[in-house]
Parts: structure tokens; sequence; C-alpha cells
């Protein structure tokens, strides 16, 4: 399966590398580098790269580039997977995943690393597990160690290993017992040129915080579990009630996890938060061309609009621009062609907008595209397919748990054809 | 701590942090030696007591060998450290030994007999630990060694352990392939194994090591089957694809005449697969079952797998999901693979990677083949599986472009007569993009869609058109490309843009655009007449100047053009050939140099060149522009040379279907295997009893097994289904149940057998009594009596001697769990038959195997019929005669299982026309349903005459609720509004338990699951016949026995979501009574309670 792992960053240093079967030279980095070249972005480097002994599989995320070897037929998602799954275990471990973190904590993810793959297939992959093997560092732990002698490396048998709720660790005990639940869907839309919706849809996950002492056993319920079209679950989520029922019940891992992403069906109206008033023009003749966008509120359900960026490409033919903005600040980058605007909340008595001039290339005609202008806001307080969580109730323990839910709307991929 | 990096970078040298690492050696010579002193402070560490300086020294080295670089000279003080106390020490020096100990092989002889004592530590973790360093170190001299510890732990009491085994199995075979027969042998005994810690593994050593004996997976295949939803992912995904494989040579393919569902048929092949078993001595029971089994029957198994694998679609994880899609669409039949779409196209709301891999497979999904190609029926995919995801693959423009394309192939793939318009409009959107290679693809795109699709053929040719007015060269010359291929199927009536395409050749520097236009121009050369000599004497020009591929184009059109017009162009013609003649590239002296022979006449050979213009130009048929996944699907979905379009090193070709399926009976499970576990699980068992549950075959539908609940559900099955009772060795009463197997199977029997009956025909009156039950059958009350008889057995048995019993069993018990799988898989895959025969003719008969046959069907735990007097309710009225104009509607519930959906509930519907004109097209109209609740019509009544009355059924799933089904009854005529609402009491299923389970599925529903409630019985109701005779009236439950003689048991299913229902009635001779009923489902406990008590106490 994984022979090895090497770890690229953005400049092309291997910096750390792992092997599960013997070594593979590094020297078979250089077919990924190649591709790399040839791919000109980051993103479109191919994550399947074929090179003549081997394939190099690879994912992309916090500007590095995690790569897998490996020698023989295995399915390219069960690779991609792992290494996802690699990257948020790091990611939870050291509460960022970046090139200096692992440099600084390069024994414990070489450790970790150790742990989650036997001879390339995985071994323990689940956090709650891996935390229990392997200590996370934290500043109170290291100078104990220092002081003791003890280490960070468990000399038990993880107790998640071996029963049926692999996720959860036992003996856990809190003071304070909570269980938050954040609501947080996404709006994916398309809008077109006049305003109108090409394709909208509403995706959602459940994020949940549970710090409950002891085994508890949960059931969440919702008030209208028909919306939801398609759902994928955490292992803890029992299935069967929720064929039966639409209940979510679930012994719940320790700490932050994802229990629930879900869509909502496609037949539901999606309500358009925003709309995007666009005026972008470039004239044949002259080298100006007229800039002006305003944003302002739709359907809001009552709700303010906050944290709204406006991020468009310009065409390559746009040299500078000169922008006044209504609210908030803006950027353009003449080199990426990259406009940004902050805009912030939107106040709908006084609609912020960003007006102004662009200035072309002499001589060039003008650029026969139009910039898409993708759009990010948030809206707290509110769930936009109108999801709402019934109750939530607590079995197996004896304490009364505080409980606290959270909705949210946000922006997915919003973008809004000119 | 703080030193570490520190002395790690200088240690460095020539290597620092920033600069390019990559392509540099680190084995060579030159950090090696100038480190070689620097070493010498680590190994001094390492040689001190202190344990902090040995684990900052390890820590150090560990770094090192993380940034790539040799530490193999510290191997000599490392290896020392292996026997050290620090935990952590010893872990970094197995990571260092693991490492390096190939290349210093002698030296790592030294750490071995660390590892064999580890092996014997009482701890399992560090048992586990050593067995992986000493099968990861590849040092060949410890082949043996590494055996016998594998062996040995494959019998380790932990699972954690075991699972370790398997893990070193493909490592050791890796070092030594001749092991490989002994380590089968492992790998057998582990595939038996029943914990789902080690399933993964294990059948990840097998695909290593042995993945052509499919013969091993035989016995495990449906315990594998059941266990899957409680695998960890990564295991989840090697066992799909396995089972992929298995089932593609076991099963016959479901798309020859899938519309064959027999039941029957399916029944006899079972009875045969029974008799085999018990030998020679049935053969012609068998021989006469085969023959009816022509029609496709999906095999049970098949079956299970599929319905196994569904809830994964729900993972989180994308390979376990992409693993499923694989799975049904190699083996699922072609209306079932639709369900993989939805989860599919969920994942593309993932990372980009995950989006790239998952786009590839649904770009050959959708694939429309036009031609459905014999041996592979399965790859017929069904049409339109993603049309209504269609929007789900607009592209946006922040996605990379390897996205785009893809999703654009999969647009086009997707297109069809009536979304065409829309994914036209799209396509235009996408041309305008600033992604140049995107555009490039979109107007290939359009091409395909106007080769596919005539109606928007002119469409799209005037869309390209006006590109080639695009000032991006690249469009322009991606457009005439294009154009070329389409105007190839339509030439005549394109002379017009042949002529604009002409002019464009003074501007357009592209050569494969100029060769294209060039082409066009020469083959319809008589649709322009006037302009093609002037292009070709630009060409002629230019022509050292062109490409070579343009080059040769105007040699094409030299020749056609000397062939159709010989007067204008024939100095032109020759001016090129001599040109090409002298040519750089030899291609084109070639070409030259055949051409001139062919078209100019010469002295000696004219026999060619007559034949020139037909050679020339002979009619083309036109390209088929196609996709470039059309051929991708002889790989295996989801797997790597998938992706790649190209063999991957280890890649097994997905088997084609069997002609002729093999011997399904391999699958059943023998006993002997089976108590040998039990007694090993049994052992384990004391040491982990939590573990226990992890075995316990639970539903096929849940994903945690742990909690009351479900366990409920999960032990009640496991100890009915799936066979071989391998399931009852976990349970605490494990005694218990062994007896009640022993009671089922054991050979007192004969005679007991036969007073089983003689008991079954006096039960039949008891439903009798009620309400004229018509369709109180012979099964249904035999079914009842088993659980009597069960009952009765049971006590007898107890006094066998265990020992004895173990000794009968073998025969007798091995058919047993087998005929129960059959009851099981029939219930939930297919419609089960509304009778059941009591025992078929052919075997009645004085044999042993007769007996277990009629026993089998007896106490077959889900046979619907168990017990189904016509409901309580008798017949109520759906439509008044007057209301209906002289349509009178009645309905019952007949409490049969619904063919088709065993969802649902079933519901006679009795039509009687009183008025005097005859009523026609009696139908169910559009129904308005709460959610949830769905409906299975009654085919059309096409008239029923005046006076006639007639009886139709029809399935409703009331989803576990007692909220009314609302439709419309409509004739030709007039509508009705109707609603159904069923008494709770009909929204289940009698199942069957034994006293012992039914105690134990009670405890677990206690608490808020239980409902109790006093009352009196009237005395009119105190005998045993009138109490059963109305809770059954009252509900669709079946009798369970019980042992004292005033309470009386009742066990139930919910049809929709399949809870248990229990009830439990407690009489004191007195008349004072007490009802109480357990089940999950709270709401319809509570109904039931009120309706029993309101039918005990009228």
């Amino acid at each position: 399966m994984i022979h090895s792992l090497f770890l690229i960053n953005s400049s092309g240093d291997i910096f750390l590398e792992k092997h599960w079967k013997s070594v593979v030279s590094r020297s078979v980095c250089d077919y990924f580098f190649e591709a790399q070249e040839r791919a000109t972005e980051a993103e479109n480097v191919p994550p399947v790269i074929p090179t003549p002994h081997h394939y190099l599989l690879s994912v992309y995320r916090h500007k590095i580039f995690f790569v897998a070897v490996i020698q023989t037929e295995v399915p390219p998602l069960f690779v991609i997977e792992f290494l996802h799954r690699v990257v948020d275990t790091f990611q939870d471990y050291f509460g960022v995943c970046s090139e200096p973190v692992i440099k600084d904590n390069v024994v414990v993810v070489y450790e970790v690393l150790e742990e989650m793959l036997d001879n390339g297939f995985p071994l323990a992959t689940e956090s709650n597990i891996l935390k229990e093997l392997i200590k996370p560092p934290t500043i109170l732990r290291t100078v104990v160690n220092t002081i003791t002698g003890s280490t960070n490396v468990g000399d038990q048998l993880p107790t998640g290993q071996l029963s049926v709720v692999p996720w959860r660790r036992t003996g856990v005990k809190y003071t304070n017992n909570e269980a938050y639940f954040d609501v947080i869907e996404e709006i994916d839309a398309i809008i077109d040129k006049s305003g109108s919706t090409i394709t909208a849809e509403i995706q959602g996950v459940i994020d949940a915080c549970v710090k409950l002492t002891g085994m508890p056993d949960l059931t969440l319920s919702f008030m209208n579990p028909r919306l939801l079209d398609d759902v994928s679950f955490h292992p803890c989520v029992r299935f069967k009630r929720w064929e039966s029922e639409r209940i979510l019940s679930f012994i719940p891992p320790d700490g932050n996890f994802r229990l629930l992403s879900y869509h909502v069906s496609a037949q539901n109206l999606v309500a358009i938060p925003v709309y995007v008033k666009h005026n972008i023009s470039f004239r044949d003749s002259s080298s100006l061309g007229r800039f002006e966008i305003t944003v302002g509120p739709k359907q809001t359900m009552g709700k303010t609009i906050e944290g709204v960026t406006v991020t468009s490409q310009l065409p390559r033919g746009v040299l500078n621009m000169s922008l006044v903005p209504s609210q908030g600040a803006h950027t353009f980058d003449p080199v990426t062609k990259m406009l940004s605007w902050d805009v912030g909340k939107i106040n709908p008595q006084k609609l912020p907008s960003l007006k102004g001039t662009m200035s072309l290339q002499a001589g060039a005609s003008k650029p026969d595209e139009n910039p898409t202008i993708n759009l990010q806001f948030k809206i707290q307080q509110l769930a936009i397919s109108g999801l709402k969580v019934n109750r939530l109730d607590m079995y197996g323990e004896k304490y009364k748990p505080f409980k606290g839910i959270k909705y949210m709307t946000k922006a997915g991929k919003f973008q809004v054809r000119t | 701590m703080s030193a570490a990096p520190a002395y790690n970078e200088d240690k460095g040298g020539s290597a620092g942090p920033g600069e390019p690492e990559y392509g540099h050696d680190p084995a060579s010579g030159g950090i090696f030696s100038s480190d070689y002193k620097r070493h010498d402070d680590l190994k001094a560490m390492l040689d001190t007591n202190k344990d902090s300086l040995k684990l900052e020294a390890m820590k150090r080295i560990v770094a090192m060998i993380a940034r790539g670089k040799n530490a193999s000279d510290l191997f000599p003080a490392v290896v020392k450290n292996v026997a050290c106390k620090n935990i952590e020490v010893k872990k970094l020096v197995y990571v260092y030994l693991v490492r390096y100990a190939e290349e210093q092989q002698d030296l790592a002889l030294l750490s071995i007999s660390t590892f064999q004592r580890g092996l014997k530590d009482p701890n399992q973790l560090i048992r586990a630990s050593a067995l992986r360093v000493l099968s990861s170190i590849r040092v060949p001299i410890i082949v043996p060694i590494m055996m016998l510890a594998i062996k040995e732990a494959a019998s380790d009491m932990s699972p954690y352990v075991r699972k370790t085994a398997a893990h070193a199995i493909p490592k050791l075979y890796s070092l030594d392939s001749d092991q490989k027969d002994q380590l089968i042998e492992v790998i057998e005994k582990l595939l038996a194994d029943k914990t789902t810690l080690v399933a993964g593994s294990v059948v990840m050593a097998f695909e290593e090591v042995c993945p052509e004996r499919i013969d091993l997976i035989h016995k495990n295949y449906r315990k594998l089957c059941n266990l899957l939803i409680d695998v960890e992912e990564w295991g989840q995904v090697v066992i799909i694809s396995m089972l992929t494989r298995y089932a593609r040579t076991q099963f016959l393919s479901p798309t020859q005449n899938e519309s064959l569902l027999e039941e029957n048929s399916e029944k006899a092949f079972y009875g045969s697969e029974e008799d085999e078993a018990k030998g020679p001595g049935s053969e012609e029971a068998a021989s006469t079952a085969l023959p009816t089994r022509k029609p496709y029957v999906m095999d049970p198994d098949h079956r299970l797998l599929l319905r196994n694998t569904k809830p994964l679609l729900q993972s989180r994880s994308a390979a376990v999901v992409m693993a499923v899609a694989q799975l049904y669409f190699h083996l699922a039949p072609k209306a079932e693979v639709g369900v993989i779409a939805k989860a599919l196209v969920r994942l593309l709301r993932s990372h980009s990677e995950v989006q790239y891999v998952v786009l590839q497979n649904v770009a050959t999904m959708s694939i429309k083949r036009r031609v459905s190609t014999g041996p592979r029926p399965a790859l017929v995919v069904q049409q339109g599986m993603f049309e209504p995801y269609l929007k789900s693959f607009y592209i946006r423009s922040t996605d990379p472009t390897q996205i785009k394309i893809l999703k654009l192939e999969v647009l086009t793939n997707l297109a069809n007569e009536t979304n065409i318009p829309t994914v036209l409009r799209e396509f235009q959107t996408y041309i305008r993009s600033m992604d140049k290679d995107f555009v490039a693809a979109t107007i290939q795109a359009i091409g395909r869609c106007a080769t596919n699709i005539g109606r928007v053929r002119d469409t799209c040719l005037n869309g390209l058109v006006q590109l080639l007015s695009n000032r991006d060269e690249l469009v322009v010359a991606e457009s005439v490309v294009v154009i070329k291929k389409l105007l190839q199927m339509q030439p005549a009536q394109h002379g017009e843009i042949i002529k604009h395409l002409a002019k464009l050749t003074d501007n357009i520097q592209v050569p494969m655009a100029r060769a294209s236009i060039l082409w066009l121009i020469g083959e319809y050369c008589e649709h322009v007449p006037r302009i093609a000599p002037d292009v070709l004497r630009k060409m002629a020009k230019s022509f050292t100047a062109e490409e070579d591929i343009v080059k040769l184009q105007v040699i094409n059109l030299a020749a056609k053009l000397y062939l159709t017009n010989s007067k204008q162009t024939k100095l032109l013609t020759q001016y090129v050939l001599s040109l090409a003649k002298y040519d750089q590239n030899y291609d084109i002296r070639d070409r030259a140099r055949f051409t001139r022979q062919l078209i100019v006449p010469s002295e000696q050979g004219g026999a060619l060149s007559r034949h020139a213009k037909k050679l020339f130009l002979a009619p083309k048929p036109a390209p088929v522009l196609e996709s470039s996944f059309k051929d991708r699907d002889h790989f295996q979905l989801g797997s790597l040379s998938h992706l790649l379009n190209a063999k991957a090193t280890g890649y097994q070709e997905l088997p084609d279907w069997p002609e002729e399926a093999p011997d399904p009976s391999v699958r059943n499970v023998e006993v002997p295997e089976w108590t040998k576990c039990s007694n090993r699980e049994k052992r384990k068992e004391k040491e982990k009893p939590f573990y226990s549950d992890s075995e316990g075959e639970s539903g096929p539908t849940e994903s945690a097994d742990s909690d009351p609940e479900s366990e409920s559900e999960s032990e009640s099955k496991s100890s009915s289904e799936s066979g071989s009772g391998e399931s009852s060795s976990e349970s605490d009463n494990e005694d218990q149940e062994e007896d009640e197997e022993k009671g089922r199977s054991s050979e007192s029997e004969q005679s007991e057998e036969e007073g089983k009956k003689k008991k079954m025909k006096k039960r039949k009156k008891v439903p009798e009594g009620q309400e004229g039950g018509s369709s109180s059958d012979e099964g249904s009350d035999s079914s009842s009596s088993s659980s009597e008889s069960e009952m009765t057995s049971e006590t007898e048995e107890e006094q066998v001697e265990p020992a004895s019993w173990r000794k009968k069993t073998p025969p007798s018990s091995k058919s047993a769990p087998a005929a129960k799988e059959v009851s099981l898989l029939d219930l939930e895959d297919f419609t089960p038959p509304s009778v059941q025969p009591v025992s078929p003719p052919t075997v009645v008969s004085t044999s042993l195997a007769a007996d277990l046959e009629g026993l089998t069907l007896t106490d077959s735990p889900l046979v619907p019929s168990l017990l189904s007097p016509v409901s309580g309710a008798g017949r109520q009225e759906l439509l008044h005669r007057v209301a209906g104009e002289g349509l009178a509607v009645d309905y019952t519930f007949s409490r049969q299982p619904f063919s088709g959906d065993p969802h649902m509930v079933s519901v006679h519907i009795h039509f009687s026309n009183s008025s005097d004109t005859p009523i026609k097209g009696l139908h169910v109209g559009t129904p308005k349903l709460p959610p949830g609740i769905s409906i299975q019509e009654f085919p059309e009544i096409e008239s029923l005459a005046p006076g006639e009355s007639t009886t139709v059924v029809m399935g409703i799933n009331f989803c576990d609720s007692t909220q009314a089904a609302n439709f419309q009854l409509c004739t030709q005529t007039r509508q009705f509004y109707v609603s159904i609402q069923p008494p709770v009491g009909e929204l289940m299923a009698p199942v069957f338990l034994s006293e012992n389970e039914f105690k134990k599925e009670q405890a677990k529903l206690t608490g808020m699951n239980e409902i109790t409630e006093k009352l009196t019985l009237p005395d009119t109701c105190r005998s045993d016949h009138i109490v059963v005779q109305k809770v059954t009236a009252t509900a669709n439950l079946g009798r369970v026995p019980c042992g004292t003689s005033d309470e009386y048991r009742f066990a139930g299913r919910t049809l929709t979501s399949g809870s248990l229902v229990l009830l439990t009635l407690d009489a004191r001779p007195t008349g004072a009574a007490q009802l109480t009923v357990n089940s999950e489902k709270m709401v319809i406990g509570t109904m039931l309670v009120k309706d029993v008590v309101q039918a005990l106490t009228q």
C-alpha cells in the first residue's frame, strides 16, 4: 500500500520523509517536481502521477504537498483520503499544520506517522486513539517531562482500540460538562449576469464540541429532518435510528468532531441572502473602463449580513484601478489582477458600493471576458435552509450537561457572473 | 529540546534548511564524513545511564532520519538501547531499527532476543509492538522466527495482537515468498476471526498474499458482509473491493433477465442446498428442484452484500463511498445502481483531489453506451443516473483547470435532447473564460454535443463559426478543428463556411488549424471550385515555412486539386511536390514521392493512377467524437488503473460473471468450526467482556452496536439470522442458547417432530375462531405452534448431557442454520410467499432430512405469516356506497407480508359495484402523503361490472406511525378522497423469539422503553385461548413460548424500522393482570398498551 511519504513545501524542499517499507530514494520526487513545473499553479498538479516504478499520489494543503509513494494498485481515494486524514491529525495535534510547526515537532510527527500506518496499511487513524498513544505536546507537558523524565508516549493500549466505540476514549472526566453544536450552512451558488440564479444549493455541517464525562449517549432530533436530502455521518452515528426515526443517536467522540454533513434537498428553493449590482464595462476606443459594484441584502430573514468580502479576478488587460469604496477597504494587485474588497457589515439603509475606473493597456483591444465576482459573507444565528434542532437528550450518565446550539450561514462557492 | 533543532541545522552543513534538498542522496559520503565526529556526542549520550539524555539523543537521531539524513553509523550505539526501560526511548529505538536494520543485518540480530521476550509480555500493546518491529526489520535470516511469532500471535487472546499478526503477514511474504503456504494457513485462521478489528487487516493480507485463493472466502463471506459496517474505514475499502471480485466469480449477472424474481424457485433452490448438505440420500430432491431455477434469481448472498454495503454510502470517508459505488456499479442490477449517484455528487464538495478522482469515475459511469456489449452486461449503465445532478457539475471560475475539464467531460456526457439548451447556454459562458485551455476543451465539448445530438448541430456550428472571429488564436484554432469534424457530417450545405475558413488561412497560425482548413478545402474542393486553387497558390508560396503537419496537408490538397481541376493546378502541384521532395522531414519526402507516383501518370505504372481519384477522394466516414473515457470501463472503477487508464502493477482484472453460478452451498458455515471458535471466543470473553460486543453480528445497518437499543436489535438478529449460531458465542447466557440450539436440532426429534406437527394441527383452531380469518393459513399456525413446541423441546432436552449433544449436532445443526438463513434472506429481499407450505410433499418422508425441513420451516424466525388471523379491526369502510355513487369500498389488513416491499403493510381493498353501470378504470390517483409514508398502488382495475366485486392488494408504508394515508380513488369519471388509518397493531409483523431471547431483549428495553398498565380481566376473558386471541387480534404479534402458565408473551417488529415490540401479559387467576410493552418506539408502545387493554377489558 503506501510505501513512503514526502512532505514538500512550496519552494520544492523535501522537509520530511517517512518510509514504511524499504526506503524509496528521494529522487522519485523529481517526477513530482516536473509535474509541478508543468502545472504552473499548485492546485493544478495532478493528484496522481505515474512514474516508471512508482505512483505518486499527492494532496496540497496548507501550502504543503503531501506526496505518497505507492508501488502497486490501490484505490487512489484510499491514499488521498488517508493523506487528508494525516493533515487533519496534524492540525488536531498542533493547532495548525504548517511547515515550521512540523519542523518543530518533527519527532512527534514521526511517531504519529509511525502509528498511523503499519507496512503501508492504516493502523490507528482516530485522533482520540492516537492522542492516547502519543500525547500531543503542550507547554505544561514539556515542562513536566523534563523534570520528571516521563514521556509523552502512552504505555497502555488505548482502550478505544478494543472497544466497540473506537472513537471515544474511556475514563473521560470533566468538571464542566458541556456539549456544543454548531450548525453551519454554506450556500453554493452561481448567479448569472442578470441576477437570476443558475444553480444554488445548501450544504451544511454540524460540528460538535462535546466535553462530557463518562460514556454519554446522545440523541439529537430536528424539527424538520425531512429537509436533509443527503447526509454523511461520523461513524459514531447509528445509521439505523436515522433511517427509521430521523434522529441522530450517538456516543460522541471526546472533543471536536464533525457529526454530520448534509445537503439540503434540491427541490427546496434556496434563499439567496445577497445581491450584487454590477456595471463593469470596457470600451473599445478608450483605455478606461468603468467599474461599479453594489452589494445589498436580499432574503436575510431579518438578520444582518457580516464579514462580506468581494473578490474578483480581472482580465489581464487591466493595468490598474482607481476605485472609491463607500465603506471598507479594497486592494488591487496589479500582478495577479486580483481585486479584493473587504466590505464588512451590510447596512440596508446605506448599501456599500465600490465605484471607479479601470485603466487598460493602451492600444490593446478590449478584453472579451468579464470578470466573475466571488462573494464571502456570514450570517449569524440563521440556518438558511430553516433547519432547526429540536432537542438534545443524554442517556447513560447522571449529570446534567450544558448544551448549546449555534447556527450560522456562510457563503460557500458563491459566484456572480458578469 | 531546544538544542535539538539547532544542532541538526548546523549538522546539516551542506544541506541547510533553506536550500533545496531534493536529489541529495542522504547516503552520499560528503556530509557523512564531515559529520562523523559530530555523532560522537550522540554516541556518548546514548551510552550514559540517564534516560533523559538517551531520549534527547534518540530524538535528534529520529529528526535526522525524518529529514532524510544518514544516521546509519550510529547503529551499534542505538541498538544497545533496545532493552531500555523508558518506553519512549524504546519506541524511538524501534523506529531507528526499522529504518536501518536492512542495511546492518548482523547488528540487527542483536536486538531479536528483546523482541522475542516482548512477544511474551503480559501487556498486549508490548506484544503487538514487538511483533510489529520484529516483522518490520527486513532481515531474511529471521524469517523462521517471524513465522513462528506470527503463528503464535494469530491465536493470541488480544484481537489487537491478532490484527498486528495480520499486518505482519504481507511483510513476511514480501521478504520471503516461499513461506506462502504457511502464511495462507495463518490467513485462513485469521479470516475465521470474528472481530471487526482483525477483519480489515486480514483481508488486506489476503489480497496481498493469495488473492487467487477465493475459496478461503466462502466460509467467511456472510460473516464479512455482516461485520462490514463495524469495520474501520480502511478495512471497509479493502473488504469491499475484495468482495466485489468475489461476487463476480460466484454469482450470476443480475442484468440477465432481471425482471423475473421468482420466489418459488428460490425456495426450491434452497431446499436443494440443504439436501445436498445431508448427503447423497436426497440427491433426487435436489435434481428435481434444480430445473426450476431457470429464471434469474439473485443469490441471497449477492443480495446480502448489496444490502449491507448500501448504508456505507453515507460514510464520511470518500474512499468508502467510492468503494461502495464501484461495487454497485459492477454488481447491482441496473435499476439499483442509481442510488450511488447522490453519494458521488456529495463527494464533489470535498477536497479537489477527491473531486478529481470522483469526477474521473463519474465520467466513465456517465458515458452512454450505444451498444450494449454482450459479455459485460453489467457495464451498461443505467442512463441518466447523474442527470438530476446536472447542475452540480457546473463549472466555477475558481475550480482548478483539471477539475474544470473533467466537469466538462461529465456535462458533455450528460447532455441529451432535453437538457441541451441549458448545457449549451452554460458552455457559452465558459467560452468567455480567461482560462484558455479550458475554453479549448469547451469548444471540443460543443463539438461532441453537436455530433451526438443532431437537433442542435446547426446551432452549434453557427456558434463555432462565430468563434472564428475571436481574438484569441487558440480559440479560433480549436474551433476550426471542431468545425472540420462537424462539416464532414454534412458538407454539401456548408460551402459558405468553407469559404470563410479559407479566408482564415491568411491569419491563423496554429498548425493544427491550418492543416484542418487545408484538408477541408481539399476534401470539398468541388464545393469551392474557385477558391481552392487560390488557397493552394498561397500555400505553395509559404510552403517552406510551414509546420510538417501543414505541409502534409498542402501536398494532400495539391493532389486532390490536381485530380479534380488539373487544368488550373497542374503546375502548382508539381511545384509543391518538388518542394516537398527536398524537405528535411522524410515523412514529407515519402509522401511527395508517393503522391507523385499516384497522380502523375507515368509511362509504365498506369494501373494505380487510374484509381487515384478513388484513392484520394473516396467518401470518408464522418468522425465520431467520443469521450476519452469511453473505453475505461474495462478497468475496475475506483482503481488506480482506471484513473491512469493503464494497468498498474498488481492490478487484478475484474473477472467476468460466470455463465453458471458456482455452488452456493460453499458459503454455508459448518458447525464444527463454530464450536471451536466459540470455545476460543468464550475464553477470550472472560478477559474482555466489553470487546465481545463488537464480535456480535450487528444488524446490517448499525453503526454502533454497543448501545442498549441497537444491541437488542443486533442480538435478536444474530441469534436468528446469518447462520451457524456463531453469534451465540458472545451472549452471556450462552449455555442457554446452546440448549436451545440443541432443542431445535437434536436428534431425539423424529418422534418429537411428529408430535409437533400434531400440535400444529390442533393449534390451528385457535386463530380461526376469531373472524372467519380467511387468510389464516397453515403456515401461520404452524409457526405459532412451533413456538410452543420449541418450548417443550427445550425443556425436554435440558437433561441431555452437553457432550452427547455436541456429538450429535454436526449433521443436524448444519442444516438448521442454513435454513434459517433462507427465511431471513427471503423476507428481507424478496417477496415472501404468502402461503408457506408446511412441508412440501416431496420432502415429507420419514427421513431425517424431511424432518429437518419441516422443522426449519416451522421455526424459521421471521416467517411473516406466523400468526396471521385477519386483523381484529375486520372490514372497514373506505368509501360508502352512497358517497361512492354505487361504488362501495372496504379494506382489511391482511397481515400478510406485502410482496415487493417488506416495510409495507398490505391492505386488501374490496370493491363492489352496487350501481347498475360498470365502473371503469379504477385506480389510485396522485396521493398526497405525509412525509415518509409511501404507497404501492394496486394495478388498475379496468372494469367492474354491476353487482360484481373484486379484491386487490395494495401496500402502504406507514413509516411506523398511525398517520392516515390519504389518497384518491379514481374511476374514469370521478375521484374520491379516501384515507386509511392503521390501528397501531397493524404496524408490526410477528417475529419468532425463544423465551430466553425474549427475556434478553426485554431486559434491554427497560426504562423509558417500558410501558406498564394494570387491568382486570373480565370473566369472559380468562382462558388462555381467549386472551391469546384477543391480543393477536389487536396486534399483529407472534406468541413467544413461556414457562409459566399465567404469563403470555408476544413479540413483533415494527414494519418500517424493524424495532422490536415485546408484549407481556401477566394474568393472575383472580383476574388482576398487568400488561407490559417494551419497545424502542415509545409512541407505538403506548398506543399498543391502550389498544390491548381496551380489547381485553371489553
